[in-house]
C-alpha cells in the first residue's frame, strides 16, 4: 500500500428520515489499494458529519457495511477502490435494495434478522458442518466434546438479498441468506419443522434461480446451490408423504 | 431507600454500553442508550476478536490476567452464541521467548489459567501450518468471538429487560437541573438532523477512546489516550486455534482464527483525535512478516482487509476510581463536585461484562437502589432478538 494516490469522485445517495433521496458527490484523494469504506468513513470524519452508513468490524465477519457500489452489492469493508475505478474514476455509493432506508447508507435489518432468528440460525457450528457439503467429502459427523467449531459463514449482510430479481418485485419472499440458513441448520439437524419452513409460501418457490445471490455474496456461502439443494430434500419429503402419508399432527406448524 | 425504579441514560454503545445497559437494566432501571452511530462502530466492532485466556498478561499484569479468565469463563458459558471456542497455544520461536517460558508458566498457574505444555510434535500435528521451527507449545483456553454479534447479544439482553437503544443519536451536550446536577443529554438524531433532549436520574459516559472528548461537554476532564492498535485479515483460516507467541506482550504477537479468515495483531501507539486513524502501511508490513513466524503460508497468502482502532487507555495522575487496575471509573461527583453523571472507560471486550457490573454496583450504591448483578448467571438473549420491538424512542 505505498501508491501514487487517486483522485476519485464518491457520488453518495443522500436521504434525510422521511424526505427525499439526492445525490452528494464528494471530491477525495485516495490509495486505490484502501477499502471504499475507509473512504466513506473519511467523508463522513472530514467532509460531512451528517452522513450516516452502518460499520463495525471493518474485516468482512460482521456483516454491516454491505451497500451498492457503482450498482453491484458489496461489502465495502473488503472492496478495494482500485477494483471499482481508476485514478480520476468516479465511485456510486446507495443504499441496499429491498430493505426500508432509514436514512443515507443506513438500512433498517429488522425484519431480516427476525426471520434468520426464525430458522434457528446459529452462528457457531462444528467445523465440518459450517463449510458447504460440496467442499468437503467427508460425511458430517456429530460433534464431539473438543471438537473444532467456528463461526458459519453467513454473516447476516443482506447483500443476497439486495441483489436478488425475486426480492425485488416479491415482498413476501424471505430470501436467500435465509434459505441457506434452513439448509445449514437442516444439514446440522434435519428436521420437519426446517422442511416446512422452507416449503412455505414465502419460501423456495419463489427464487426464480437467477444465482445473484452466490454472485454478491462475500461469504463462500453459496446461497443458490443451497436453495437448490433444499429444494431437492423438500421435494423428497414430498414424494415421501405421498407414499406414505404423514399425520398430520407430526406436521410443524 | 429508593422505590420507584430510578432511569439511566448510557452514551455509546459499544461493549461496555451494552454489557452495562443489560446489568442496569436486569436490576431494574429503565435504560436508554445514546449512540452517536451503529452498536458497536466504535472501537469494539474493530476489536482483534480475542477472548483473552488472561495468559497473554500473566507475567506482565496478573491482575488483569485474573479478571480475564474469570470472564472468559463467564463469557463461554453466557455469550456462547458468538464464541469460536477451540483453545489456544502459545509457541516460542527463539531461544529469547524459550527463556520467557519458566515465568509464563509460573505466571499462568499463578492466575489460575489451566494450562497443558504439549510437545512440539503434538502441536504440529494439531495445527500444521504451525512453523516447524517452534521450540515448545502451551495451550490455554483462548477462543475468538465476532464482535458485532456479541454487543448485540448483551443489546438484546438488555432490551429483553426493556432498555431502549437510540442509535445515530449524537450527544452534543448535557441537561442540568436548578441545582446544576446533570439530568440528561442533548442529542442529534443523525437520521432527520433534528434536536432532541434524553433525561434520566443518571449518566453515564461510556465511550471508550472518546470519553474524554464527552467529558468534556460537562466541562470536566478524563484523562484517556486513544491508542490504536492495527489488525490484518487474511483470505485463509490457516489453525483452528488462536496462535500467541511466547513474549511479553508484543507487536503483532497474536495470529486468530475467525470464520474462514486469520487475523493478526496488534501494534500500539497514541493519536489526538480516534474518529479517523489512517491504516498505516508499513504497519501493516509489519503485522505480514510477524504473521508469517507463527504460520510461514502467510507470507503467500491473501490479505482481505486491514483495519485500525483505538483503545482507550488511562493515563494522569487522576482521582478517578480504580475499581480495578485494568478500566476505570470516574464518579464526577466526588471527583469534580458535579451530580448525576460517571464515566467508565478502559478495559477489555473481554472483561466488558465485569467492567459494567463493577459500575452498575457506583451506580446502585450512588442512587440508593438495591438490587445485585445477574448477568452471569443466565445466557445472553439470542443476537437476533436486538431487533425485536425495534422501537425508537424519538
Ligand atoms: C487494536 C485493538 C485490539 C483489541 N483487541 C482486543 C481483543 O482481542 N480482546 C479483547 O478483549 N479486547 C481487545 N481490545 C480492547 C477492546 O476492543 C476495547 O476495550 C473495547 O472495545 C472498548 O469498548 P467500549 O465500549 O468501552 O468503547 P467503544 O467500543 O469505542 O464504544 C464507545 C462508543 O461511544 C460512541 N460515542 C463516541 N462519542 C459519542 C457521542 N458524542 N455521542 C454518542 N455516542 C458516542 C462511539 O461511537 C462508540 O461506539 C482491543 C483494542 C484495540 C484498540
Ligand atoms: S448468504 Fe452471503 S450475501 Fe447473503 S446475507 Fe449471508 S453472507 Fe451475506
Amino acid at each position: 500500500m505505498t501508491n501514487q494516490p487517486w483522485q476519485v469522485q464518491i457520488k453518495i445517495q443522500r436521504q434525510r428520515a422521511g424526505e427525499k433521496p439526492y445525490v452528494q458527490a464528494f471530491a477525495l484523494e485516495v490509495d486505490p489499494d484502501e477499502y471504499v469504506l475507509d473512504a466513506v468513513e473519511r467523508i463522513w470524519a472530514f467532509h460531512d458529519r451528517t452522513l450516516t452508513y452502518r460499520h463495525a468490524c471493518h474485516h468482512s465477519t460482521c456483516g454491516a457495511c454491505g451497500m451498492r457500489v457503482n450498482g453491484r452489492e458489496k461489502l465495502t469493508c473488503i472492496t478495494t477502490i482500485r477494483s471499482v475505478t481508476q485514478n480520476g474514476g468516479t465511485i456510486r455509493i446507495d443504499p441496499l435494495r429491498n430493505f426500508p432506508v432509514v436514512s443515507d447508507l443506513v438500512v433498517d435489518m429488522g425484519d431480516f434478522f427476525l426471520r434468520m432468528n426464525k430458522s434457528d440460525f446459529n452462528s457457531v457450528a462444528p467445523d465440518n458442518a459450517a463449510r458447504l457439503p460440496y467442499e468437503h467429502p467427508k460425511k458430517l459427523e456429530t460433534q464431539t466434546e473438543g471438537e473444532p467449531e467456528r463461526l458459519v459463514d453467513c454473516i447476516e449482510c443482506g447483500l443476497c438479498i439486495s441483489a436478488c430479481p425475486a426480492a425485488n418485485t416479491d415482498k413476501e419472499y424471505v430470501g436467500p441468506a435465509v434459505l441457506a440458513a434452513i439448509h445449514l441448520m437442516y444439514t446440522q439437524n434435519p428436521s420437519q419443522k426446517l422442511i416446512n419452513q422452507a416449503d412455505d409460501h414465502s419460501g423456495l418457490w419463489r427464487c426464480h434461480s437467477a444465482y445473484e445471490c452466490t454472485e454478491v455474496c462475500p461469504s463462500g456461502v453459496d446461497p443458490a446451490w443451497r436453495i437448490m439443494d433444499m429444494r431437492k430434500t423438500v421435494f423428497k419429503d414430498r414424494v415421501k408423504s405421498i407414499i406414505k402419508p404423514r399425520l398430520p399432527e407430526k406436521k410443524d406448524a | 431507600m429508593k422505590t420507584t425504579p430510578p432511569s439511566a441514560i448510557i452514551i455509546g454503545a459499544g461493549f461496555t454500553g451494552c454489557a452495562l445497559a443489560y446489568d442496569l437494566a436486569q436490576r431494574g432501571f429503565a435504560v436508554m442508550v445514546v449512540e452517536r452511530g451503529e452498536l458497536a462502530s466504535g472501537t469494539s466492532g474493530r476489536t482483534h476478536g480475542l477472548l483473552h485466556s488472561g495468559a497473554r498478561y500473566c507475567v506482565t499484569d496478573a491482575e488483569a490476567a485474573i479478571e480475564c479468565i474469570q470472564e472468559n469463563i463467564i463469557l463461554r458459558r453466557i455469550a456462547k452464541q458468538c464464541i469460536e471456542y477451540n483453545g489456544g497455544y502459545f509457541v516460542a520461536l527463539d531461544d529469547a521467548d524459550l527463556g520467557y517460558a519458566p515465568a509464563f508458566f509460573q505466571g499462568v498457574q499463578n492466575c489460575g489459567i489451566p494450562v497443558d505444555e504439549i510437545s512440539v510434535k503434538r502441536a504440529l500435528e494439531a495445527e500444521p501450518a504451525l512453523n516447524p521451527k517452534i521450540l515448545t507449545a502451551f495451550q490455554v483456553p483462548d477462543a475468538a468471538f465476532d464482535p458485532l454479534r456479541l454487543a448485540m447479544a448483551f443489546a438484546a439482553s438488555a432490551r429483553q429487560h426493556g432498555a431502549k437503544f437510540n442509535t445515530f443519536f449524537d450527544v452534543v451536550g448535557f441537561l442540568r437541573d436548578g441545582q446544576g446536577k446533570i439530568c440528561g443529554v442533548s442529542a442529534i438524531n443523525r437520521h432527520s438532523g433534528k434536536p432532541v433532549d434524553f433525561h434520566a436520574d443518571i449518566t453515564v459516559n461510556a465511550t471508550g477512546a472518546w470519553a474524554g472528548k464527552v467529558a468534556e461537554f460537562a466541562g470536566v476532564t478524563v484523562p484517556v489516550r486513544p491508542t490504536p492498535g492495527v489488525m490484518v485479515a487474511y483470505e485463509k483460516r490457516v489453525t483452528t486455534r488462536v496462535i500467541n507467541r511466547l513474549c511479553e506482550p508484543d507487536d503483532g504477537d497474536i495470529l486468530l482464527p475467525q470464520r474462514r479468515m486469520a487475523v493478526i495483531g496488534t501494534t500500539s501507539f497514541e493519536v489526538e483525535e480516534a474518529d479517523y486513524i489512517p491504516v498505516y502501511p508499513d504497519q501493516v508490513k509489519q503485522m505480514h512478516q510477524r504473521a508469517a513466524l507463527l504460520v510461514p503460508e502467510l507470507e503467500n497468502i491473501k490479505m482481505r482487509g486491514a483495519y485500525m482502532s483505538a483503545r482507550p487507555l488511562i493515563g494522569g495522575m487522576m482521582s478517578g476510581r480504580s475499581l480495578s487496575r485494568t478500566f476505570k471509573c470516574y464518579d464526577h461527583q466526588t471527583d469534580e463536585g458535579i451530580n448525576g453523571l460517571v464515566t467508565v472507560t478502559g478495559g477489555k471486550a473481554t472483561t466488558c461484562r465485569a467492567m459494567a457490573e463493577k459500575t452498575a454496583d457506583l451506580v446502585c450504591q450512588k442512587l440508593g437502589w438495591q438490587r445485585v448483578c445477574e448477568t452471569a448467571q443466565y445466557p445472553l438473549a439470542d443476537y437476533h432478538l436486538y431487533y425485536q420491538a425495534n422501537e425508537a424512542a424519538a
